[in-house]
């Protein structure tokens, strides 16, 4: 796969402003990662372990202290790229209010494409277009304050979607969502990626994880796991160690063959783990 | 009478206004006292509305709430004492962190109940210890504490109140698993050492059905269920049908009743299914394998 994203070696650090004098928090210590274009990959770890700043490297928002980030071959510390740079990487937070300015959901899309001075014609395309995606069309001419949260973070991504980024990062989109909002961004993110958007998706959710190409895991400013689900889901008990979790029905199947069932260690779906239990009971029965 | 009753209580926001929406509709209901209840339905079905009557936040439109017995609003000179009965602790509760120092900030209400220092003192250090803050805690500045510290911190401060029935409106959103682990755990120890009341507003069922002992479920601003936990998981279809989820070993567990293996339990969590699987395997004097 096309390398879209090469974070290499990298180091950053806040300084504790509380501290006198001041003392630094190393963040990051010593990350790299190579991201393909088209990839879906999710960010797992314990609040304070490095995941949001990771984040905001891809956009330049941080810059590496030590190290390099490169986007589609840009450097981000290079100021000339900060535009296109921008342009292909688009960010999602986790407060959906946070990232809502205007007071029709239409002109909220628009908000950016005016800014760059995009023509009319154009914007009013694009606009429909996110809309349709993230399947807030028919809102479009409601008040953002009126829609759930759900529907608001998509209103958050179509807005992103409208700048036509070539990845988008989503930093605990679902946070502050009941199941059905979760359900609906984990959809919309899922038809993204199908549409050969590259996504970098930071979640607390190990099931989220679990649907994703690719799961990385951070512990203290340090990448310690990066594979297929499968095979990190299946790591429990490391996964514990550093405060992370695993779907329920993982949990479940390894409690078992720790009693001297016979199942497979990586299971991670629903799906599957009904199938094997099935399996299992229906020989007796 | 339990310790929290409603009787027809409707809360309608706009009244007279073209937005007019009954937010809660016609609730009766009776919490015993001791109980921890998980309270869950959609954004929007009327939990928030209906918790913040308890402590009296919002005034019925119609209808009545007792706690401990009495009528909030029926004598406006106890409403303030009726109120301390009832902690309420917000969404997001770090956010309300405002003091120099933790302590001060934990000893905020007890301060304003006009309790003696001594007993103050004797409150804030016991909540610290109950939340697993260490005492040097509190002495810091409470913006110095990390995210999951400064949540405790503000559940301490609602809880040094020592209320008879406390209330956490999702009191694990935006934590991490560990986090939640922690939250959950110090909720449960809280009620197994004070014994006291505790109402738990969450979107997750993994979390309630881990917590709790009765769940209410909200939806459309009506009370849909108030039940334990088999009683509620066992409508798993209505809950999915309402945008609520049940837990995913539930689902599993519901699947493999449907496709014809025989058992009675209703499975909320991975422990109970463990042993379900187990027991099924024996039954039939099967090997595990």
């Amino acid at each position: 796969m096309e390398k879209f994203i090469e974070i290499k070696d990298v180091e950053f650090s806040y300084m504790n402003e509380y501290d006198d004098p001041p003392t630094k928090n190393t963040v990051l210590r010593g990350v790299s990662l190579d991201i393909g274009r088209g990839e879906f990959v999710a960010v797992l770890g314990h609040n304070g372990s490095g995941k949001s700043t990771l984040a905001k490297l891809l956009n330049a928002i941080n810059l590496p202290e030590k190290g390099e980030v490169l986007i589609d071959g840009m450097l981000t510390s290079d100021e000339e790229h900060l535009y296109d740079i921008r342009k292909r990487v688009g960010m999602v937070f986790q407060n959906p209010d946070n990232q809502i300015v205007a007071t029709v959901v239409e002109e909220d899309v628009a908000f950016a494409l005016e800014n760059i001075g995009v023509e009319p014609a154009e914007i009013r395309r694009r606009v429909d277009e996110a809309l349709k995606t993230v399947g807030m069309y028919e809102y479009r001419e409601h008040a953002p304050h009126k829609l759930s949260g759900g529907q608001k973070q998509r209103i958050a991504i179509a807005g992103v979607l409208a700048m036509q980024p070539e990845c988008i990062v989503m930093d605990e989109p679902t946070a502050m969502l009941d199941p059905i909002g979760r359900c609906e961004i984990m959809k919309t993110i899922k038809q993204l990626n199908a549409a050969g958007v590259t996504i970098i998706l930071i979640t607390h959710y190990m099931d989220e994880a679990a649907q994703a190409g690719r799961v990385v895991v951070m512990d203290s400013g340090r990448v310690i796991a990066d594979d297929v689900p499968k095979k990190v889901f299946s790591q429990m008990e490391m996964l514990k160690s550093v405060g992370l979790d695993v779907p329920d029905v993982t949990e479940l199947t390894h409690a078992l063959i720790a009693e001297g069932c016979s199942l497979p260690d990586d299971i991670i779906s629903e799906d599957e783990c009904f199938e094997r239990l099935y399996n299992l009971l229906k020989k007796g029965g | 009478m339990g310790i929290i009753k409603t009787e027809n209580l409707t809360y309608v926001y706009g009244e007279g206004t073209p937005f007019r929406k009954v937010a809660v509709d016609n609730i009766n209901l009776d919490i015993d006292e001791g109980e921890i209840v998980g309270i869950i339905g959609r954004t929007g079905s009327g939990k928030s509305t209906l918790i913040q009557h308890f402590n009296g936040l919002l005034k019925p439109t119609s209808g009545k709430v007792f706690i401990d017995g009495d009528e909030l609003f029926a004598d406006k000179s106890r409403l303030k004492e009726i109120r301390f009965k009832v902690g309420l602790v917000f969404q997001y509760p770090e956010y309300q962190l405002f003091e120099e120092t933790v302590y001060k900030d934990i000893a905020f209400g007890p301060k304003n109940m006009g309790l003696s220092e001594d007993e103050i003192d004797r409150r804030v250090r016991e909540t610290a210890r109950l939340v697993g803050l260490k005492p040097e805690y509190l002495e810091k500045s409470p913006f110095e504490l990390s995210g999951g510290q400064k949540r405790r911190a503000a559940i301490a401060g609602v809880m040094a109140m020592e209320p008879k029935v406390l209330i956490l409106d999702e009191p694990t959103a935006g934590l991490d698993p560990r986090g939640r682990d922690r939250i959950l755990g110090l909720i449960k120890e809280y009620h197994a050492e004070k014994g006291t009341t505790v109402l738990l507003v969450s979107h997750s069922m993994e979390d309630v059905a881990k917590t709790v002992s009765k769940i209410l479920v909200m939806n459309n601003s009506k009370v849909f269920m108030y039940s334990d936990r088999s009683g509620v998981f066992a409508k798993a279809e209505e809950l999915t049908s309402m945008g609520l989820t049940v837990p995913q070993v539930t689902r599993v567990f519901d699947r493999l009743r449907a496709a014809g293996i025989e058992f009675e339990d209703e499975v909320f969590s991975v422990e109970y299914a463990k042993d379900l699987v187990l027991r099924l395997l024996r039954e039939r004097g099967q090997s595990l394998d």
